[in-house]
């Protein structure tokens, strides 16, 4: 992809957005209210990729009632185990409160029965639409189809733009910014969870390797139920479901916070299956437009999922609807480097979620805020930084120069061997200490295969770096589920069930070759026994 | 995963190719969409709802391809159900299509306080 004769578009801007997802836009929307020049890249569309554009995200929605929010809060703080932070969840819960109204314009916002307009919960697909027109009629310049592959630095070593592949258009694209926001999501592992394989934790290896720290890593074990062989992770009519066992014995899930930890449970023993008899007959007539895509894999394989039971399993989210992510260090999302933020996915979601994952509501609410948080500082701060001097560099070499040309079957190979870490259940939500080091020895030896022979194929540069984002991010998950020797929120550890005051800390970790790690202790002790 | 395009209904707008997240599709010479890499295709079933000739097929297996009649698939009233029913396009002013996400809260609410049937 260095090759002289690929043409290469050359842009220059204040602020460069990577992603364009529900945080991407976000932010893009937010620095180009500041009156800065903006461009915005996406792997894919810009409307139709990342985890939101195909779901249906309800808001972390609480009305700016002191007692109401204060409550709200102590409910979060409850789960988050010393982990997040009452200033940053009120921020998110006032930017959200105040942001959804403003895009009446680009959002139906639809009335219940009683003519009240509806804010909290928005449809993916005419969201991630509506976004689009915003930030196209912000003056922001969107270019879709293009993946970036690295960040570049100008000659004084700081964060000045990147460059990546017009998959499409064909070239290369060249962006020098005075500010980047990196918004590429999280990283499922491409496991099959819906609208989730744009999302290869791409950014956090781009800002890695710019000096990047990651925080979190360890809550990444999320999972959500489907229909076995769909990608149709929408889990609210599971709420009704029956469960039963291959030879039709009823299976006495509960409800609540451990369905998940019994599913799995079961799904190790063998199929589980489902029936959703319990879904009301209104309710039945009412679902095609209420989740449109919910019922697509039933209908078309002639299944009523109402009377006959049908195989379900668990697809695995890692830091999607998990916490960790890039470590931000101030009110406006910048991260350990100077002049990079990060928002939505792509960041530490720890400030409002702590140990726990928030799941889709306090999500949204993060991407939407952390978003504009990001964007708006990348404007101020591309405002007093100027545009940078001279000729730009990367970071890295690494699955960037043309090297080693690997066969699409040995690129397939490789991403098979890392899911086979991190994916099943018996190795990542139920966790222990030798499975951990057993599976960080396991990916240690891929990494050094892809740094030994970067994997390069020629048509598609792209596929090198997700492969590479992969493996990185896999290591930093399960380093920081290692280096935790305890049990805290959704990082359970059959060795450690206990959670220990000697981890009352964030657990920092970074490094690509050598990946490290370091506690950084809370400044208030937590009162053991309280929380847990 | 993206299992048919039926060309004769395609107007060759290149819509589905532009909005693939994943990039599985491509638009060939003659402005036809082929299925450029099946093994991308993370079936999200957004070429459907952008399709407004109803002119894709996705098949909601989501780990290998299903060879599918052609015929079937056309005479199986599938096509154009995603976005129908989404009330895209000429669907929006139906109000048998109107968007009725909100009532989201008031299901989990409602599954919340149902109980389970006494076990068998």
């Amino acid at each position: 992809m260095t090759s002289t004769s690929t043409p290469l578009l050359d842009l220059h801007t204040d602020v460069l957005v990577i992603g364009g997802g529900l945080a991407g836009t976000w932010a893009a929307v937010a620095a180009a209210r500041q009156g800065s020049r903006v461009i915005l890249v996406d792997k894919g569309f810009c409307g139709t990729s990342g985890v939101t554009a195909t779901a249906g995200p309800g808001h972390w929605w609480v009305p700016p009632d002191p007692q109401i929010r204060a409550s709200a809060i102590e409910k979060r703080l409850a789960t988050a185990y010393g982990l997040a932070d009452s200033r940053f969840m009120a921020r998110a819960l006032d930017t959200t409160w105040n942001s959804l109204p403003a895009i009446a314009d680009y959002y139906a916002f639809p009335q219940d029965e009683h003519g009240v307009t509806q804010y909290r919960g928005l449809r993916g697909p005419e969201y991630m639409r509506g976004m689009r027109r915003l930030v196209q009629d912000s003056g922001v310049t969107i270019l879709d189809q293009s993946p970036a592959l690295q960040l570049l630095r100008d000659a004084h070593g700081a964060v000045a733009g990147a460059s990546g592949w017009r998959r499409q258009a064909g070239g290369n694209w060249q962006v020098k910014a005075s500010a980047v926001v990196v918004a590429t999501g999280g990283c499922g592992f491409l496991s099959r969870l819906l609208g989730s394989h744009t999302n290869t934790g791409d950014g956090y290896l781009m800002a890695v390797e710019a000096g990047a720290e990651l925080s979190g890593m360890e809550f990444s074990n999320y999972y959500g139920i489907a229909a076995a062989g769909s990608s149709m992770s929408r889990s609210m009519v599971y709420t009704f479901g029956d469960y039963y066992d291959a030879s039709d014995r009823q299976l006495p899930f509960q409800q609540g916070p451990d369905f998940t930890g019994q599913l799995a449970r079961a799904l190790l023993e063998g199929p589980v299956y489902c029936r959703l008899g319990r879904v009301p007959q209104d309710i039945r007539q009412q679902l095609p437009t209420i989740q449109p895509n919910l019922m697509l894999p039933f209908d078309r394989h002639g299944i009523d999922p109402y009377q006959q039971r049908f195989p379900v399993t668990l697809h695995a989210e890692g830091t999607i609807r998990g916490v960790g992510g890039l470590r931000i260090v101030d009110d406006d999302c910048q991260t350990t480097v100077a002049g990079l933020f990060a928002a939505g996915d792509a960041s530490s979601r720890e400030p409002i979620a702590g140990a726990t994952s928030g799941g889709g509501a306090q999500n949204s609410a993060w991407a939407l805020s952390s978003g504009q948080w990001a964007g708006r500082g990348a404007a101020l701060l591309a405002q007093t930084r100027g545009a940078s001097q001279g000729s730009l560099h990367g970071f890295t070499e690494v699955g960037i120069q043309p090297s080693t040309s690997r066969s699409a079957t040995d690129i397939a190979q490789l991403i098979k061997r890392i899911q086979a870490e991190v994916h099943p259940l018996d190795k990542n939500l139920f966790r222990s200490g030798n499975q951990l080091s057993s599976s960080l020895q396991a990916l240690d030896s891929i990494w050094d295969q892809l740094r030994d022979a970067p994997p390069n194929i020629e048509d598609n540069p792209l596929r090198a770096r997700e492969l590479l984002a992969m493996a990185a991010t896999a290591r930093w998950c399960y380093h920081a589920a290692e280096q935790r020797r305890e049990s805290r929120g959704m990082h359970q550890r059959s060795d450690t069930p206990q959670q220990s005051a000697a981890f009352d800390a964030h657990l920092r970790v970074g490094g690509l070759d050598s990946v490290w790690s370091r506690h950084d202790h809370l400044k208030t002790p937590l009162t053991h026994g309280a929380l847990a | 995963m993206i299992e048919l395009i039926f060309t004769d209904l395609c107007n060759g707008c290149g819509k589905c190719v532009e909005v693939c997240p994943t990039n599985a599709l491509a638009l060939t010479e003659q402005a036809v969409p082929t299925i450029r890499d099946q093994s991308t295709c993370q079936t999200c079933f957004m070429c459907e709802l952008y399709c407004a000739s109803d002119a894709l097929y996705v098949d909601p297996d989501c780990e290998q391809p299903r060879p599918l009649d052609p015929q079937t698939i056309r005479d199986s009233g599938l096509l154009g159900q995603y976005r129908r029913d989404s009330g895209w396009d000429e669907w929006a002013a139906d109000p048998r299509y109107t968007n009725q996400h909100w009532r989201m809260d008031g299901i989990f609410a409602l599954a919340r306080n149902t109980p389970p049937p006494a076990k068998p």
